[in-house]
């Protein structure tokens, strides 16, 4: 209970701190909003083309990129201090982590967090709304509660991986720009359902970074093209968390300073 | 003369310092550019009467935009220039002996090239390999390689020249953040970042094409793989000519009345 006080609190500071200067955190979020928007334009621009691709309409497709949106923004947001862990690294500021009493994961939890792509979060809600009510999917309560698991489990793997990210750099300091590929790839190639690149590539993201988990499967489920159980599948992808968990404790226990 | 050349080799050869680097940019823009092939394709097998360009000529334009990826960001910017003003290190530059705008433009052109010269070679030789009409062909004619390599050179100075002219705002602005934002989300759209030009609907299409940024990646890509073609290719060209003596000036100018009312605090 302590702890879910203490995270408000630096939540608090960290939103404070944002808008401290409002403009230029509103520009932030307006510049965040404009590239997705254009990712977003480019969707549009190929289906007023082509009408539909393998089945979906537009509307489909956008239910698929705003569960991705908000799942890749969530984890950006609240995962921030993942994301900037080379620093830490680099200035040894995990040596002071390590000696105070709380957990390292919390600590660098509350240490950073980036409000701006909240703005990402509202895009996507809207995203969403305007899904919902062009009647893409046939709307049930167990269908919203798997929209909301999707979203939520999505950010739970995006989280993962910005773990792996992190922990990584125990091992090379510098960030791995290759890690890109699992952050940065699945966030800009969210914009269709993960089906269309392929069997391959829903092979890999399904077993191995299991992000078709929590939303090509599951939106089969919600567009009636799959049986239930598929809804149900986003919580068999936190299963990723364990492996990633692991590979922090292995690095921890890896850790040398690089400072004095 | 002679003194830009010098520095812009100093600056290629500090540029191709950084292998590592390119080893993990390379192998982003390879999965990139195989994601961005599988998803054109799925397009394709379903409807490929609705396709403005063939397979064959956008495979090629999604490879070479990956393989020559330094050359059209936009985005990278050398924060050692873009800040050079609010931090007053543009003071250093004016010691040196030389125009401030021939130094910056050389500084550019050199760490474009260098960067690309890293990557373009493994991605380029990958996607020969990819089986068409999804891989990029090598047997154009020398004529339209010609051509090609004509538009690429015409295309770089013409992207340096518009990053020079966002360095020549900093003279005037507090700060570049946000017409960079601007210009950037501009640029991804009609410059062909987001959809290739022929994707996009009337009249953006037109737009972007009479744009500065459509005189970009644009036209390079779309003759290599042969869909600007005959009369298109000297009007396409021209253009980017236009915008090349058009964004130079700009900038030049920009730079210079900037440089006249600069003042530089502190010692």
């Amino acid at each position: 209970m302590d702890t879910v006080k203490l995270y408000g609190k630096f939540l608090a500071i960290h939103l404070k701190s944002a808008m401290a200067y409002r403009g230029s955190f509103l520009l932030s979020c307006l510049g965040a909003m404009l590239v997705t928007a254009n990712v977003f334009l480019g969707v549009v621009f190929l289906m007023a083309r082509f009408e539909t691709i393998q089945g979906y309409t537009l509307p489909q497709l956008t239910l698929g990129f705003a569960v991705i949106l908000m799942a890749t923004s969530l984890a950006e947001c609240f995962a921030r201090g993942l994301d900037s862990f080379s620093q830490v690294l680099a200035q040894a500021q995990f040596d002071r982590i390590l000696v105070r009493p709380r957990g390292l994961l919390f600590q660098l939890l509350c240490q950073d967090m980036k409000p701006t792509m909240l703005a990402r979060v509202l895009q996507a809600a809207v995203m969403i709304f305007f899904s919902v009510r062009s009647g893409a999917v046939a709307w049930t309560a167990a269908k919203a509660a798997v929209l909301a698991l999707m979203i939520l489990c999505g950010a739970a793997v995006f989280f993962g991986l910005f773990l792996v990210n992190a922990t990584l750099c125990f091992f090379t300091t510098e960030g791995l720009e290759v890690m890109n590929i699992f952050t940065d790839g699945p966030r800009e190639y969210g914009k269709y359902p993960f089906g269309v690149y392929g069997k391959p590539v829903l092979l890999v993201l399904t077993f191995l970074v299991p992000l078709a988990l929590v939303q090509h499967w599951p939106l089969q489920y919600l567009l009636d093209r799959g049986p239930g159980w598929y809804g149900l599948l986003p919580v068999v992808s936190l299963l990723f968390l364990l492996p990633c968990w692991g590979l922090w404790r292995l690095g921890v226990r890896h850790y040398r300073s690089t400072g004095s | 003369m002679k003194q830009y050349l010098s520095f812009f080799r100093m600056r290629l050869l500090a540029g191709l310092q950084y292998r590592a680097a390119a080893l993990a940019g390379m192998s982003t823009q390879l999965v990139w550019g195989t994601m961005e092939v599988l998803l054109y394709r799925a397009f394709y097998l379903e409807s490929p009467e609705k396709f403005p360009m063939g397979m064959e000529a956008l495979a090629a334009y999604i490879w070479l935009q990956q393989a020559f990826l330094a050359f059209f960001a936009l985005w990278h910017l050398e924060p050692e220039l873009a800040d050079s003003v609010q931090q007053g290190t543009v003071a250093y530059e004016l010691v040196r002996p030389g125009d401030l705008y021939g130094m910056w433009m050389a500084r550019s052109l050199a760490l474009r090239l260098s960067r690309a010269a890293l990557r373009c070679l493994p991605i380029l030789l990958v996607a020969a390999l990819v089986p068409a009409p999804y891989g990029l062909r090598l047997t154009v004619s020398p004529g339209t390689l010609a051509l090609f390599l004509v538009s690429m050179a015409l295309m770089l100075v013409l992207v340096c020249a518009y990053t020079m002219v966002l360095y020549g705002l900093g003279f005037y602005l507090e700060s570049t953040n946000g017409v960079r934002w601007l210009s950037l989300a501009a640029a991804d759209l009609l410059g062909g970042a987001i959809v290739p030009l022929p994707f996009l609907p009337e009249p953006l299409r037109t737009i972007a094409a009479l744009s500065p940024f459509g005189s970009m990646q644009n036209v390079p890509l779309r003759i290599y793989g042969g869909d600007i073609a005959g009369t298109e290719i000297p009007a396409a060209m021209g253009l980017q000519a236009l915008w090349c003596l058009l964004l130079i000036l700009a900038g030049w100018i920009l730079m210079n009345r900037g440089l006249r009312r600069c003042v530089v605090a502190g010692g």
